[in-house]
Parts: C-alpha cells; sequence; structure tokens
C-alpha cells in the first residue's frame, strides 16, 4: 500500500485572534501550489473569546493524480499524528500538549511565549497566575522541536496581529515545503492590510530563524517575562550614589550599619517610598521601627519582610497619596505612552474618583474629622454631596490645580485623622510581631505577611482591615498554641473570597471564630 | 447585517458547468441548492448553519434572478411550516436550522409535514451541533427522522459527496413524497473543500403558477380519515419507493465489499475520520482503499434491509460504527439479521463508547479492538500507533514540574471587549450585594455567559426564548422577585407570547429584562424586527417596548445606555422592591459592540486619513495606585481589562491593566464609580488632527500646569537617592 501521508497541522488560538485567517492563508497557500488543502474547525461560541482548534491537512495533488484517486483527509487530529501545532499563545501550546497533539518523534511546536490570562488567573484578589516556566518545561520536553518567542510584541511592534508574525515563524521553521516568497505571496493575494502583514511576517521569520540557533535557544529560555522575575528584578537595589540632601545621608549609613545585610535590598526601598510619601524624618520613622525588630528579633528574612510590608503600609493611600500619583509629570508621561499617543496628538485624562464621607473626615485634621463622622446636619449633608461618583479632568487647570492642592495637604497630613488610625494600628501590629518573634520568629513573618490583606480604597479596604482585624483577634486570643501554618492557612483563606466565606470557615474549623461571628 | 459578509463567496455561486468551487461546505449546499432548481429557501440562524443563511442574504440579487423566495423565518417551527408549500404543488423547497435544537423546536409542523407528504421535493438542512465545541444538548437527529418517517442523509464529509446528497435529496424526496433530512456534523458545515460545479437551474414549476392555478387535496391534510390513511401510506407506498430509489441510485456505498470475511458499517459522517484511522492501523490507504470491507451509510435513515444481508452475507462479523445514543441503526442491523437467520456476529457500542463524540482517538481505540478480536491485528503491533494523551517523557525533569492539568486552565467563551451585556450583570451583581441573593432564569444567548465566572449569575436554562418562562412557577405572594433574562433574539423567536404574554396571563409578579443589542449576536449579528439598522430586504425597526407594552405589561423601563451601570443598578433595583404588582419588563439596550465596531472603525480610519480631528477614547489603570485586588476584574471579565506584573518593588501582585484592545466603552469608569471601587482608572481622549482650540489648550496646560509638575519634581530630586 502506498505510504504517502497528508501534512498534518493543528492551529490552537483564541476567538477573535485571528486563528481562521491563519488556517486560510496555510490552504491558499498550498492550493496555489500544487497541494489539495482541507481544513476544519469548531468555532461555535468559542468565537466569543473562547479557546478553538483549526485543523489542516495538506496533500500533493501530483501524488494523488498520478495514483487516480483523491486522498481521503481527517476533519480532526489524531492524538500522535500531527506533524506541526501552531500556538498563539503559551496557555494554548500548553493546551496543544494536553490534548497529546505534541509529540517528540514528530511535532513541530510554534508559540508565541505571551501570555492573555485566563479569567481563573485574573480574578484571584492575590496572585492567581500560573507558573509560565512550568507551561514552557511541559512544551520543551513534548516536542521535537519547540520554536518560540513573544509574537505579541512583534505583532505590536509591526502594528499587525499575531497571526501573520506566526505565518512568518512558520515559513521559517521549513516544516513545510514551501519558500518565504510562496509565504509572502500568499499573504499579498489575500489583499487585507497587506503591508503591515508582511511587516509582521518578516519579524516572525527572523526571530523564529534567530530562536533556532543553538546559542540563542538558551537565550530565550529566559525570555518569557515570568511576571516575578522582572518584578525581582526591578526590587535590587541599585546601590546608592552619595545623596546630596545630609538627612538621607545619615539614614543610609543607618540602614548599613543597623540592619542585616540581607533585609537592606528592601529596606532601601522602603527608604526611598517614604522619603517619596512624606519627608526625610517619616523615613526615619520606618527606620527607627526597623531597627528596633532587628534587636529583638535576630532573623533576617523577618526583618526583611518586615521591611517591605511596613513600608507600604507607612505609604497607606489617602486621597493625599493619590493626588500626588496623578499630577506627576512623569505619570503623564506614562498615560501618554500607555495610550499610544503620538506627540502631535494631544491627550486628555480624566480620572473616575469617588470621595465619600470617609475619605473626606480621615483628609480632615484629627479632631474635625472626628467632629463631622459623628456630626448630624452636617454629615448628612457631605453624605449627600458625595453619593455621586466624581470625574476630575486631570490636563485641566481647574482639575489639576484641586488635586495639586490637595497633594500640598502633605505637610499636615501627620495631624489627620487618617494618619492617627494607621499609625496606631502599625504600632499595634509592629507589637504583636515583636511579641511573637521572641517565641516563634516564623509566626511572627506569617503575621508580618498578613498586611497583605490591608490594600485598596473604600469598602475593599474596610473589608481588608476587617478580615485583618479577626486574623490578629486569632493572634492574640491563641497566643503560643498558634502555629504558622495555622495562621498562613487563615489569610490564604481570606484572600480565596471576598465575602469572607473562606475566613469564616477556616476560623471556625481552628476554633479561633470570634463570638461576635456567626 | 450579519457578522461576516460573503460578498466575495456570493461570487462563486454564479459558478457554471465544470468550474472548481472552493470554499466551505456550507457553502457547497448552497451552491447545490442552486444547481438543483429550488423555489424557496427558508431558515433560522444558528451555528452551524448560520453562514448559509448569512450568504445567502448577501445573494439575494441571484436568488431574484432564478425567482428564489428566501425568507429569515421567525423560528425554525415557522421554517418548517415553509415547506408546506411543497405540498400540493411539485416545488422544490429547502429549509435550514441548528439541530437538534432547531429540529425541537420545529418538531410540530416536521411532523404534519411528513404525515401528509409532499409532491415537490423538501429538503431539510440541519447542523449537526454535537460534540466538541457544540453549545446545546447532545441528542441526535436521528430520532426525529424515525419518529416522523423522515428519510436521513449523512453523507460523507467531502464537498462532492455533500453536493450530490442535496440532488438526490429533492429526488428521493419526490420519489417518495417524503421529505428528507440532510444532516451535517459541524466540522462537515466548516471543511473548506472542492467540488466541480454544475450550472444553476430555473425552478421547473413557479411560486407565480403555483399561486394563479390553487390546488387542493384533503388527503393531504392531517385531520381523519386521511392521518390514519397517510400511516398506512408511509409503510405500503412512501417506504418501498425509498428503498427503491435509493439501491437504484447507490446512495450508499461499498468498499471492498468481498475483501475479507469481516467489514465495518459506518454513517457517512464519520468515513473520513474511520479511513483514516484504519489507515493508521496499517489496513488501509490514505486513498481510502481498505483491505477490510466497508458499507457506508450515507443513507442513516432508512436502512435497506436488502444491502446490510447482502453485505453481511459470508463475514463472521461486522463492526457498526454510530456516533450517538440510543443506536438506532445497532439495535436495527441486529433485528434485521436476526430475523434473516444470519450468522454474522454484530458489534457496535460493546466495542466503542455508548455515548460521546467518536473522536479520531476514540474510533482508533474501538478499530484496534475489533480487528484485533478478529486477528487481523496483532496485539503488539496494535500497541505502536496507540494515541499518548500525555506524551513520553525523554528525559525526568531534574526538579518536579506542575502537573500540566494545573497549569492550563480552562477559556470559557465570554462577553467580548465593550459587550453591553457584560454591564447588565455587573449591575446585577451589585443588587445582589444590596438585596441578597435571587434566583436567575438564563436564556439563549450571548447572555448566557453570565453563568460563568466572573458573574456566576443564572440557575437554569430552558430553551432560546424561554428565559421568562423559566421562571414561571416561582411565583410567591411576598416572596423574593426571581429575574429572568431574554435577548431580544429569543424575544422574537417565542419569548413575546411564551414568557411575557404568559406571565400577563398568569399575573406573574417577576422581572424579565431583554437584552435589545439590535441583533440575533449570538448567532451571527442577523438583522431581527426590532434591528435598528435600515434593512434594504428586511422590515426592521419595530420596538420591543412597543410589543410588550402591547400585550399588556404595564411595568416596563427602558435603559438606552446599559454601559450606565448606576442607571442599570437603580432600575433592577427598583424592580426588585416597588411595591407593584405584575410582570415587569427591563429592556437593557445597547447595540452590540462586535457589529458597531465592524460599522465605526473603517469610519473612523477615513476620518483621520481626511484630516478630520478624530477623538480615540481608551481606558487606563495606574500602576502606582493600583492595589493588586482585583476587585474590577470580578465585576467585568472584560478580555481588555488584564493583569500584569507589579511594576512596584516592594508589592508581589499583579496589577490591573486594560489592554490596547480597549474600545473605550466606559465600563470601567462606570463600574469604579457605582462600586466605588479605587481612584486607579482614567480615561484618556487622545485627539488626531487636533484642531487650533486643542493645540491652545495644550499650550496653557504647557505653561501652568508644566511649571508646578517641574517645581514638585525638583523637590523630589532634592532628597533623590
Amino acid at each position: 500500500m502506498p505510504s504517502e501521508q497528508p501534512i498534518k497541522i493543528a492551529i490552537l488560538a483564541m476567538g477573535g485572534e485571528g486563528g481562521g485567517v491563519l488556517a486560510d492563508w496555510i490552504v491558499d497557500l498550498g492550493e496555489a501550489n500544487g497541494y489539495i488543502a482541507q481544513t476544519t474547525s469548531v468555532p461555535g461560541v468559542a468565537q466569543r473569546t473562547g479557546a478553538t482548534i483549526y485543523y489542516v491537512e495538506l496533500f500533493p495533488r501530483a501524488l494523488a493524480e498520478a495514483h487516480g484517486a483523491a486522498p481521503v483527509l481527517a476533519l480532526m487530529p489524531l492524538p500522535g499524528d500531527v506533524d506541526l501545532v501552531l500556538a498563539s499563545e503559551l496557555m494554548e501550546a500548553g493546551r496543544a500538549v494536553q490534548r497529546g497533539l505534541v509529540t517528540a518523534d514528530r511535532t513541530t511546536l510554534v508559540a508565541s511565549t505571551h501570555r492573555v490570562y485566563a479569567i481563573a488567573e485574573k480574578m484571584a484578589m492575590g496572585d492567581g497566575r500560573v507558573a509560565d516556566d512550568g507551561l514552557l518545561a511541559h512544551c520543551e520536553r513534548s516536542a521535537r522541536r519547540f520554536v518560540r518567542f513573544d509574537m505579541a510584541q512583534e505583532a505590536e511592534r509591526s502594528g499587525s496581529v499575531i497571526s501573520a508574525v506566526l505565518f512568518g515563524a512558520l515559513a521559517a521553521t521549513e516544516v513545510l515545503p514551501f519558500d518565504r516568497a510562496q509565504f509572502e505571496a500568499t499573504i499579498s493575494r489575500g489583499g487585507v492590510g497587506v503591508q503591515a502583514s508582511l511587516r509582521a511576517f518578516a519579524a516572525g521569520f527572523d526571530r523564529g530563524r534567530a530562536t533556532q540557533e543553538p546559542d540563542a535557544m538558551t537565550a530565550t529560555q529566559a525570555a518569557p517575562a515570568s511576571a516575578t522575575a522582572t518584578a525581582a528584578a526591578s526590587a535590587t537595589p541599585t546601590t546608592p550614589a552619595t545623596p546630596r540632601d545630609p538627612a538621607i545621608a545619615r539614614l543610609l549609613q543607618r540602614l548599613q550599619a543597623q540592619l542585616p545585610e540581607s533585609a537592606r535590598a528592601l529596606a532601601l526601598e522602603g527608604l526611598r517610598r517614604l522619603v517619596d510619601y512624606q519627608d526625610p524624618a517619616y523615613a526615619e520613622l520606618y527606620l527607627d521601627r526597623l531597627v528596633h525588630l532587628a534587636g529583638q528579633a535576630d532573623h533576617p528574612e523577618l526583618v526583611g519582610e518586615c521591611a517591605r510590608h511596613l513600608a507600604l503600609w507607612m505609604s497607606y493611600e489617602d486621597t493625599i497619596r493619590v493626588a500626588d500619583l496623578k499630577t506627576r509629570d512623569s505619570r503623564f508621561q506614562r498615560v501618554q505612552d500607555e495610550v499610544r499617543a503620538r506627540a502631535d496628538q494631544p491627550v486628555f485624562i480624566e480620572e473616575y474618583m469617588h470621595p465619600g464621607l470617609p475619605e473626606i473626615c480621615e483628609t480632615l485634621p484629627a479632631p474635625l474629622g472626628r467632629w463631622l463622622a459623628g456630626s448630624g446636619a452636617p454629615r448628612r449633608w457631605v453624605e449627600r454631596a458625595t453619593r455621586q461618583g466624581r470625574i476630575v479632568a486631570t490636563t485641566s487647570l481647574r482639575g489639576f490645580l484641586l488635586l495639586h492642592g490637595l497633594a500640598g495637604l502633605r505637610r499636615w497630613r501627620r495631624g489627620t485623622l487618617r494618619y492617627g488610625q494607621e499609625n496606631a494600628q502599625i504600632e499595634a501590629w509592629l507589637r504583636r510581631v515583636e511579641t511573637a518573634a521572641r517565641r516563634d520568629a516564623m509566626l511572627a513573618l506569617e503575621i508580618v505577611r498578613c498586611q497583605r490583606l490591608v490594600k485598596g480604597y473604600s469598602d475593599t479596604l474596610a473589608r481588608g482591615r476587617r478580615h485583618f482585624e479577626l486574623l490578629m483577634q486569632a493572634v492574640d486570643a491563641a497566643g503560643a498554641a498558634l502555629s504558622p501554618a495555622t495562621l498562613r492557612e487563615l489569610r490564604d483563606a481570606a484572600l480565596a473570597d471576598d465575602r469572607g466565606d473562606g475566613l469564616r470557615d477556616a476560623l471556625s474549623r481552628h476554633a479561633l471564630a470570634p463570638e461576635s461571628t456567626p | 447585517m450579519a457578522e461576516r459578509s460573503f460578498a466575495e463567496e456570493v461570487q462563486k455561486l454564479k459558478l457554471g458547468a465544470g468550474e472548481r468551487f472552493r470554499g466551505e461546505g456550507i457553502l457547497a449546499v448552497t451552491k447545490a441548492l442552486l444547481e438543483s432548481g429550488v423555489s424557496y429557501v427558508a431558515g433560522y440562524q444558528g451555528a452551524p448553519i448560520s453562514h448559509l443563511m448569512d450568504v445567502l442574504a448577501d445573494a439575494q440579487d441571484i436568488l431574484a434572478e432564478y425567482g428564489i423566495r428566501f425568507e429569515n423565518s421567525a423560528s425554525e417551527a415557522t421554517a418548517a411550516a415553509t415547506l408546506a408549500a411543497s405540498v400540493n404543488y411539485p416545488l422544490r423547497g429547502a429549509v435550514t436550522f441548528k439541530s437538534t435544537v432547531g429540529t425541537n423546536v420545529a418538531s410540530d409542523a416536521l411532523a404534519n409535514l411528513a404525515s401528509g407528504g409532499v409532491t415537490g421535493g423538501a429538503l431539510i438542512v440541519v447542523g449537526e451541533d454535537y460534540g466538541e465545541g457544540s453549545s446545546i444538548m447532545q441528542e441526535r437527529s436521528h430520532a426525529f427522522a424515525m419518529k416522523s418517517q423522515i428519510w436521513l442523509l449523512d453523507p460523507r464529509p467531502n464537498l462532492p459527496s455533500i453536493v450530490a446528497a442535496v440532488k438526490h435529496g429533492f429526488e428521493l424526496s419526490e420519489a417518495s413524497h417524503t421529505p428528507v433530512m440532510l444532516q451535517l456534523r459541524i466540522r462537515a458545515c466548516h471543511v473548506h473543500g472542492e467540488f466541480v460545479a454544475a450550472d444553476n437551474r430555473m425552478p421547473a414549476y413557479t411560486l407565480k403558477e403555483a399561486l394563479e392555478q390553487p390546488r387542493r387535496d384533503t388527503g393531504r391534510i392531517v385531520l381523519p380519515p386521511a392521518s390514519f390513511v397517510h400511516e398506512q401510506e408511509k409503510i405500503t407506498e412512501r417506504w418501498p419507493a425509498a428503498v427503491d430509489y435509493i439501491e437504484r441510485h447507490g446512495l450508499n456505498e461499498c468498499f471492498n465489499a468481498e475483501g475479507d470475511d469481516i467489514g465495518v458499517i459506518v454513517q457517512g459522517g464519520l468515513y473520513n475520520q474511520l479511513a483514516r484511522v484504519l489507515e493508521r492501523l496499517g489496513v488501509a490507504d490514505v486513498y481510502g482503499a481498505s483491505r477490510i470491507p466497508l458499507y457506508v451509510m450515507n443513507v442513516a435513515y432508512p436502512v435497506i434491509e436488502r444491502e446490510v444481508l447482502r453485505f453481511c452475507a459470508g463475514k463472521r462479523a461486522v463492526l457498526m460504527v454510530e456516533e450517538g445514543q440510543p443506536n438506532f441503526i445497532e439495535q436495527n442491523l441486529a433485528s434485521i439479521l436476526r430475523q434473516a437467520g444470519a450468522a454474522t456476529v454484530l458489534q457496535g457500542k460493546d466495542l466503542l463508547p455508548m455515548a460521546g463524540e467518536y473522536s479520531a482517538a476514540v474510533l482508533l481505540e474501538g478499530a484496534r479492538k475489533f480487528l484485533e478480536r478478529w486477528q487481523r491485528l496483532p496485539a503488539a503491533a496494535a500497541a505502536k500507533p496507540a494515541p499518548r494523551v500525555i506524551p513520553l517523557q525523554p528525559i525526568q525533569p531534574l526538579q518536579p514540574i506542575q502537573p500540566l492539568g494545573d497549569l492550563v486552565q480552562g477559556r470559557p467563551p465570554g462577553f467580548c471587549t465593550g459587550c453591553p451585556e457584560r454591564p447588565i450583570f455587573t449591575a446585577m451583581k451589585l443588587v445582589e450585594r444590596e438585596l441578597g441573593a435571587r434566583h436567575v432564569s438564563a436564556d439563549i444567548g450571548c447572555h448566557l455567559f453570565s453563568i460563568l465566572p466572573p458573574f456566576n449569575l443564572g440557575n437554569t436554562t430552558m430553551g432560546y426564548g424561554l428565559g421568562a418562562a423559566g421562571a414561571s412557577a416561582l411565583n410567591v405572594e411576598g416572596g423574593r422577585r426571581a429575574i429572568s433574562v431574554m435577548g431580544d433574539g429569543g424575544f422574537w423567536h417565542n419569548g413575546l407570547t411564551s414568557g411575557i404574554a404568559n406571565a400577563v396571563f398568569n399575573r406573574s409578579d417577576n422581572l424579565t429584562v431583554i437584552v435589545d443589542n439590535s441583533y440575533t449576536s449570538a448567532t451571527g449579528g442577523q438583522d431581527i424586527l426590532s434591528s435598528t439598522a435600515a434593512n434594504p430586504t428586511r422590515d426592521t425597526g419595530h420596538a420591543i417596548e412597543d410589543a410588550v407594552r402591547g400585550v399588556g405589561v404595564k411595568w416596563v423601563r427602558k435603559v438606552t445606555r446599559t454601559v450606565d451601570v448606576a442607571a442599570m443598578r437603580d432600575a433592577l433595583r427598583e424592580a426588585m422592591t416597588t411595591p407593584e404588582r405584575g410582570p415587569k419588563v427591563l429592556i437593557a439596550q445597547s447595540e452590540c459592540m462586535l457589529n458597531r465596531q465592524r460599522r465605526e472603525k473603517p469610519l473612523q480610519r477615513q476620518a483621520v486619513a481626511a484630516g478630520r480631528r478624530v477623538v480615540r477614547e481608551r481606558f487606563g489603570v495606574d500602576a502606582d495606585t493600583c492595589t493588586g485586588d482585583h476587585s474590577c476584574i470580578r465585576l467585568s471579565g472584560c478580555p481588555s481589562l488584564s493583569i500584569k506584573p507589579n511594576p512596584d518593588a516592594l508589592r508581589t501582585d499583579p496589577v490591573a491593566t486594560v489592554l490596547d484592545s480597549c474600545v473605550g466603552c466606559g465600563l470601567c469608569g462606570e463600574v469604579s464609580h457605582a462600586a466605588v471601587l479605587c481612584p486607579s482608572f482614567y480615561k484618556a481622549r487622545i485627539v488626531s488632527n487636533p484642531t487650533r482650540w486643542d493645540r491652545w489648550r495644550q499650550t496653557l496646560r504647557g505653561l501652568v500646569i508644566g511649571r508646578l509638575q517641574r517645581a514638585a519634581a525638583r523637590r523630589r530630586a532634592r532628597h533623590a537617592f
């Protein structure tokens, strides 16, 4: 029996990502160059952002005619029987491997390493992302050849779509019996957005070539910027150039002298943050607190984590801070870049803010704020006045001056109601950390990390504080009996859902639920 | 105006004899209809046959040339009833819809049509939405064919076979006075292939002639005594006539019938997959030449007894490859063989799974078991080409990596970027927080995505347009009101009567939210009565509000900008809390963003090119104020609202970010206001071809704002390190 085989190609894409276009290109490429081509798919509702597979088979027309019969081409891929898998995104590449379409004996896998996060990853309250390197490892192990790079980036650079870049990378693999000119002719025949597509194709072709050179391979191994990696990178301290400000210089000397080596990087970031947030004196308070803790507990990791979370808490996002950040020139520039506005295109920015009674009271001098919060008519009047959200046009004079003035309240921040509250809570938290540290540094570490719960604004912040308080009550109640693992479990439970059901269950499971909660 | 334009494909419908047609299976069917000389075509859109309807809609000038009447039916029942035109007159007609959902809706008309029988060829093209990617319940159209006695064609999934099936379908229908159902699986509908075209044909008999010489035959009307006669007629006349035609024209195919003393019987639609599997197992070649005899049933019903017995004669065993359950054909074969006293062993669902799609891998398993059982394959050889679901891993990983199952997450379909239906459910979530959870009766349409994360709203879905009906029992004095959701598509399909009128008549106290986005969006954005766009061949612009008031609803509210979450929320709250009794209807009106973008994007590009002032709006998130709680995402799920690594050295949780695909629908801002989220969202208005006024404002900004900003920057620089 004749042993000829069709070329079998599976394309994994997400709805609206041009997987269909790519399939059509491959079909046209084949038909224009002496091949019988068949493609099919099951778009269905997948067209609406879901994941879907396109399947293509190519067979030499001459061969069929010589044999005097048409080949019988399949309508779906057979696991273990696919020559070429194209994936428009990393998790989709993983899906191809999971479905057994990628096999080490024959499959060339061409995939983009960028991530389009799944809804479960996006909606997590903390960090729900899956590990890129895990996906990469599976693809690497399963494929005969694995050609990959960030195609979204290339598509963006060339002002086109991923499918065109994939098409280029495909040409570079030389798995299909067609040359570059034939690929490009296909795009030209397509007729729409030809120039941009050709640019993207060329980019894909070159990167595809590059990634196949053995030395380059190792380079791209690191390429997929696994989120944590970049974050860590930016965390490494730029060895401080001798600062002009003497107060700062003193702080830096103390940092070097009085903090354990491993904690300094984060502490340095902390100092930076707090000087930027308030002033050197405030940064000094931060350093005093850290140094005091370091004196209590000889546990570098604890001090390091505390350096992180103390800085985050001390730079809590109040109206002053938000106004400050929103009005900076660096921020205007960032927006200009983010929205891809050309220099000759004016950009007008509008902020969506919803200052309520609490935000206003917090920003007032403590006694005044307390009075307003407790007052009758005035409170109601403010509440009525702030029921609607506000849209502040930061690029208009009125809007800018408003926020700029608000940011200017920084110098009176220490007098605000919010500062008093936050400061008291920070002190209480630090006391808990230090008491725990004397018995059990690991427990102290977990207490430090509970700060993660206190974030956001208004309702989100209130919820976070509520959960944080529940955990702290548990810490106080259980005392030495509380194991670090338990506290970690409670914290994760608090971060699992925003209604707090998980936390309530976890608390009662450990018999730590305060009487107050049902 | 449908989501996809077929202006190009339409030209293929003009191809003449000998020319090569290249395209999608479902378009080949359209061409075959023209080559068969149809007088009328009707149908209701839905995957996988939407393209058939769309291409006909775009081809109306061609249809006009042949005097063909084309209707976008109000429902599948309407479509099926349309075939009544072929009862008295020698008119060829075809209708099409998605199966089995459409067939369920159509079955009343189909049953009556099949009972009286037809004079002209009546073809029902059903897109069998079964298996992977299917959005509906998993059933078989086969059952409808059997219960109403409609012949069922299931051709091999290549274009020549499909086209032949259409043509034979009409002939068979006329020869046996029975409607014929042409079943196309979803992959066959979308398969790209080629066939040699023939000339299009004028209808032999025209609708005009029919109307001018009306014919009447009470013997065709379903009413006793005729209906009792029909039942006999089906068996004594129509069945034998069909069997005779099918045999004479060899609609079913035998390959290498005498080649071996075992064989495989397969539904035509599964032929390609089976052929591939046999080739992989080394008993066939890539051209389908098989050592194992094959009997391919391009006609799935009726089963041709004589052919079956001829094929099985002298065979020790046959394998029946039949997808779906119950296994009607296998049972039929069993009784045929038994009654004929044949010794042939019949295998089928004992080697293949009873339920579920017969994917390549599943077929490979089943075929291998059969060939091993009858020693056509040595067990060892069989093991080699087995599918490896998790591929072999040459080297053990140094550090254990997470199992793939944990890394690869599901990607359920969801609302598109800027979809105006999303804010409806955002508002529903907000009301849920205030007033507690409600029973939500969902419908069919894009809005059904609300049952998935992040919204998780919706308890049941009883079918297209049946959202309101699905909550009718849940009415209690002073109880919490239930919420029903219904799309405009479902509303006009049947929801107006089955849901709204029913709620009025039965004094329901529930709320029905009607999602009015101007198209049947889930099926590809076709027009309907309430579409606002002018359509040259259809009468649009009929307001849903008038219709619901017309059937007696008193409490009607309308939100004409669904992205105004606060307005949506307040309207929902009012509906839930108002003391007023009686059914409540909230019309949530905003155009489908897919269609809108398709219309407006080109215009914008032209405007920019023409040097006119154009403002592009999009949203963004300030990473330094975003604290990475992602509440905004839990209230939206917009594809353009994503996350990115936290640029902050101290923070670890990813921050929210708005991708460049943002169309500036405004939901992000509305949500952060309505839900009092956070001040991180901003809207940027980017002005192309700015006017002098724009430039002047920018200059002023540079002077005043720039100065203040530079001063602040200097202050910070003093402490920088």
